[in-house]
């Protein structure tokens, strides 16, 4: 599997997402820089966690209308897989690669926690060594996760089998609507998540949950 | 230029004597724009004059002390050739002032600092102490203070990984913001700030110049008043964005081999960074402040070189290695400017507009600084036997202290922290200490901060030893070996007698524990002046303690985990109620004296914790602090969702069970295990005792008392949030209360 980290200025978790992957798959991602115009030709490009331009805006707002979007953006047209953690679930959103908004938290604060999570949709090159209903401890760590859409793309996603994580019920750190914490997109290559999958990889860290996520795209892009 | 008035040399902090002194050093009557430069590089705060004579005292050797004190952080050794660099550093008078801006620039100053030394930072603490909870502005400051560190740390994407929260009335008028960064290096690529040899470029990076914090170093340098709401525009604004720019760029500079000296722009700004790092490399330095970056037109020589802008660097390149740095710092779209050269004359020089607006000999700033051995008395410490009044029923004393705002869960700050992005964080907030994982190896360091300020008013010295033993048990209960600390020491007005009592005594006490326990100070930084219409603080030294766990499989922690543990309490109970906490939250009082140290004791009964870690016969330690034995025990039982069953007998007693006694931990052992370590402890000398045994869902104390944990559990965690729900109607305009 080759894949490309995407890093912002102001990217935080570009290395964490770097070590998982490698960790988990024995591959080595490239790390692209966001001047760049080009992401190298890979299986898997991961839009990591942190701030990108300081999101003095919205969230992901100027990345993405960054110079390396473009790339991303057709190489997600193409069908290569493409993984936005928290900032970067915000930028697929923002980029319209991904459908709904993300709001400041229902509860106005910066949350860092593990949350419950649960798998609503196994079917996916992200998803499959998950069983649906599984239950996961996933780290969060976001100021603005409160995924919006109208009803009507609400149940559209619900309707195609695109939900592909949500809250536990109870568990829900940001009010994002029908608990949802990840969704797919049409093609279902692109993934954007509020959840750490990278701070789950180490059971000395707490949780392991996110390495079948990255077991998943070794066998689904290998 | 502007005449200097008695009135000019009052408002920038300087007293008569200082200013005669000036006159001597130059040789003739200083410009403005000198005696702004003389005012903030004599203040307290940039020049230690108030205590720089006693500092001295502190022990700060050690084999394994690479950088002690006189740079921007100390630097410890960790083996295989990493070492840990760390700092704690405070920013209170401008948190009080307007707390979000005021903790966040703390957070970035502290960073920067550690740096600038060629560390990544790893980790954040925050030791933290508010007002009253009832005082009406308590809850506008915790808010603010709390959002200010998470928007900042988080940016950053550095892990704030815990720390320590204090409510108390000495603080209504001025909280304590202290704000510790730890961060790794390799040993052999440590930077430092002396600036030596002439003919270097001298280059400014980072963000533009701008007029905000203007005069920072003198407004801590001075008590609150009525008026000081007016002062909001002394206080920096924060970009953390910049600031994660300007780390990675002065990283990436920092692998080739282009810098000989690197300093930030901290308190002080321009001024303080460029005499410092001149007088440290016995050179003399040329500045034109035409060629500064600056965010708006018009500013005068004056305003730039006493801005306190925020997220800025000055670093003295070699010659011809400018184009190679600009290429780094364009790339991460931050400013970059040759604003000068390195001399031999000795003198700092300043030209704008064509004119020379300062010439001053380096020395005189940063040498020739007032040094004041003032005056002090002593108090006794406080004393008298402690009988507590009541027949206060234990199971209601235990909830009302775990509730209580000193001891109650901390998560409603915590989890507004990104404690755990660089997936290294092996231990999170609400353990003994912090624990961070060398990235990439299987060792890991260990963090806390820690004083008890009540202790330090009742006795300074022991207050003082306390702090610096809590530290270091703290640590040693996740099975550290305690390396070095960092000071923090923030008083009231040195000027008064009885405040500088407080601080030599502390100093000594602090130095007395270092030297027993083998725990040197590498670094550190004052703040005094915190009072406010002549109410001092309690005296608050706080420690920033760093050790190294060498290996995680030895690793222990808070949580009861099986069933069936023995646990074992290490030390000599005598019940010591004198400034508990019991007695300050049941009671009402702050009587007594505080608990004494005995720094041979704590050093045995830690050893002896320690090495049971390390030889695998426990993984479960708690350290026995605030609110005392049984507190510490339904710690351990709502951190691990697991109950514990005590059977006291006749010592189920006030002074028993809550007393806070030092040099004590709670350890579990595997029931197989128990007799031998028994054994061991007592042919150590080391007083143990059997309390009982983990398991079942609730703290059963025989005969006494039987709480699930889950009662535990509410009683502890609902103060804070129900604290703060309030936090809005309680927001009164700031100037109506001081």
């Amino acid at each position: 599997m080759k894949s490309a980290v995407i890093v912002f200025p102001a990217s935080n978790c570009d290395r964490d997402a770097h070590d998982a992957i490698l960790h988990v798959t024995g591959t080595k991602p490239h790390m692209v820089w966001h001047g760049d115009s080009e992401v190298p030709d890979v299986d898997l490009i991961v839009l990591p966690g942190g701030f990108s331009y300081g999101d003095y805006l919205r969230c992901g707002a100027m990345a993405a209308h960054s110079h390396i979007m473009g790339d991303v953006r057709r190489k997600a047209e193409q069908g290569v897989a493409v993984l936005g953690i928290c900032n970067g679930f915000q930028t697929l959103t923002e980029a319209h690669l991904l459908p709904g908004a993300l709001m400041r938290n229902a509860g106005l604060k910066f949350v860092c926690r593990e949350v419950e999570l649960v798998v609503d949709e196994s079917q996916s090159a992200f998803t499959r060594k998950y069983s649906r209903g599984e239950r996961l401890r996933f780290p969060v760590a976001h100021g603005e996760g409160n995924f919006f859409a109208s009803d009507d793309v609400l149940d559209r996603l619900e309707g195609e089998g695109r939900v592909a994580f949500r809250y536990g019920e109870g568990d829900n750190p940001n009010g994002s609507a029908r608990n949802i914490a990840g969704i797919l997109n049409e093609k279902r290559n692109v993934l954007g998540l509020m959840p750490h999958p990278e701070r789950a990889c180490d059971p000395l860290l707490g949780s392991v949950s996110g390495r079948a996520m990255f077991q998943s795209l070794l066998e689904s892009l290998s | 230029m502007t005449a200097i008035t008695p009135e000019t040399i009052r408002a920038h902090g300087l007293s008569a004597e200082e200013f005669v002194r000036i006159r001597q050093l130059l040789g003739r009557d200083p410009n403005l724009v000198e005696l702004g430069i003389f005012s903030v590089m004599w203040s307290e705060h940039c020049s230690y004059k108030s205590t720089r004579a006693h500092l001295r005292r502190l022990p700060v050797t050690g084999p394994q002390v690479i950088q002690g004190p006189g740079e921007n952080a100390g630097v410890v050794d960790i083996g295989d050739g990493d070492a840990v660099v760390f700092k704690m550093e405070s920013h209170n008078h401008p948190s009080f002032i307007e707390p979000y801006q005021g903790a966040a620039t703390g957070v970035g100053g502290i960073m920067r600092d550690v740096f600038t030394m060629g560390a990544r930072p790893v980790a954040m603490m925050n030791a933290l102490r508010f007002g009253a909870p009832d005082h009406p502005k308590t809850r506008h400051l915790v808010a603010g203070v709390v959002a200010g560190i998470g928007g900042y740390g988080n940016c950053m994407g550095v892990p704030t990984v815990g720390g320590e929260v204090n409510f108390h009335p000495s603080n209504n008028g001025n909280i304590l913001v202290n704000a510790m960064c730890v961060g790794l290096a390799r040993r052999d690529r440590i930077f430092k700030s002396a600036a030596e040899g002439a003919g270097n470029p001298v280059v400014y990076v980072g963000s533009k110049t701008g007029r905000d914090g203007i005069h920072g170093a003198t407004m801590a340098s001075a008590e609150f008043n009525a008026d000081s709401e007016e002062k909001r525009p002394t206080v920096q604004v924060g970009d953390p964005f910049t600031e994660k720019l300007l780390l990675e760029a002065c990283l990436e500079l920092m692998a080739t081999d282009a810098i000989i000296a690197i300093q930030d722009m901290g308190a002080a700004g321009l001024t303080s960074s460029s005499a410092e790092m001149a007088g440290k490399g016995g050179a003399g330095i040329d500045l034109d402040l035409d060629r500064v970056p600056q965010r708006e037109s018009g500013m005068s020589a004056y305003e730039m070189l006493l801005s306190e802008s925020q997220e800025r660097m000055l670093i003295v390149l070699k010659p011809g290695r400018e184009a190679g740095a600009e290429v780094i710092f364009r790339k991460w779209e931050l400013d970059f400017a040759v604003i000068g050269m390195t001399t031999d004359s000795g003198r700092m020089v300043v030209r704008h507009k064509g004119e020379l607006v300062a010439d001053i000999p380096v020395h005189a700033l940063a040498d020739e600084a007032p040094v004041y051995r003032r005056p002090f008395t002593a108090r006794p410490p406080a004393s008298g036997e402690i009988v507590p009044a009541g027949t206060a029923d234990i199971e209601s004393v235990l909830l009302q202290m775990l509730g209580c705002p000193d001891l109650c869960s901390r998560r409603w700050i915590w989890q507004q922290y990104d404690y755990s992005v660089m997936t290294d964080t092996v231990q999170r907030p609400g353990g003994d200490a912090a624990v961070l994982r060398v990235n990439g190896a299987n060792k890991a360091i260990a963090i806390t901060t820690d004083v008890t300020p009540r202790y330090c008013r009742a006795d300074p010295f022991e207050g003082a030893k306390q702090a610096v033993a809590e530290a270091w048990r703290n640590l040693t209960a996740v099975g550290a070996r305690p390396l070095a600390v960092t000071d923090n020491l923030n008083f009231g007005n040195p000027e008064r007698p009885e405040t500088m009592g407080e601080i030599i005594r502390a100093i000594d006490g602090i130095a007395e524990a270092c030297r027993a326990l083998s725990f040197p100070v590498v670094s550190g930084n004052c703040s005094l002046y915190n009072e406010t219409n002549g109410e001092p603080i309690l005296p608050t030294p706080a420690i920033g303690g760093v050790g190294l766990i060498d290996d995680l499989a030895q690793m222990a922690t808070i949580a009861f985990k099986r069933t069936g543990d023995v646990l074992i309490l290490i030390g000599a109970t005598h019940g010591h109620l004198g400034q508990s906490l019991y007695l300050r939250e049941i009671e009402h009082r702050e009587e007594g004296a505080a608990p004494p140290v005995d720094l041979m004791v704590e050093k045995r009964n830690g050893d002896f914790v320690r090495e049971l870690i390390r030889s695998g016969r426990t993984d479960t330690v708690h350290d026995i602090s605030d609110g005392g034995l049984l507190i510490a025990v339904a710690e351990m039982a709502m951190a691990g969702g697991m109950g514990a069953e005590l059977t006291p007998g006749k010592d189920a007693t006030i002074p028993i069970l809550f007393g806070e006694d030092q040099a004590r931990y709670v350890v579990a052992v595997a029931a197989s295990k128990a007799e031998a370590v028994l054994a061991d402890a007592t042919s150590a000398g080391i007083p143990a005792l059997v309390l009982g045994r983990a398991g079942g869902g609730a703290l059963v104390v025989q005969d006494v008392l039987s709480i699930p944990v889950e009662r535990l559990r509410a009683a502890h965690e609902s103060w804070f949030p129900a604290f703060m729900s309030d936090e809005t109607r309680t927001l009164l305009p700031a100037r109506d209360i001081v």
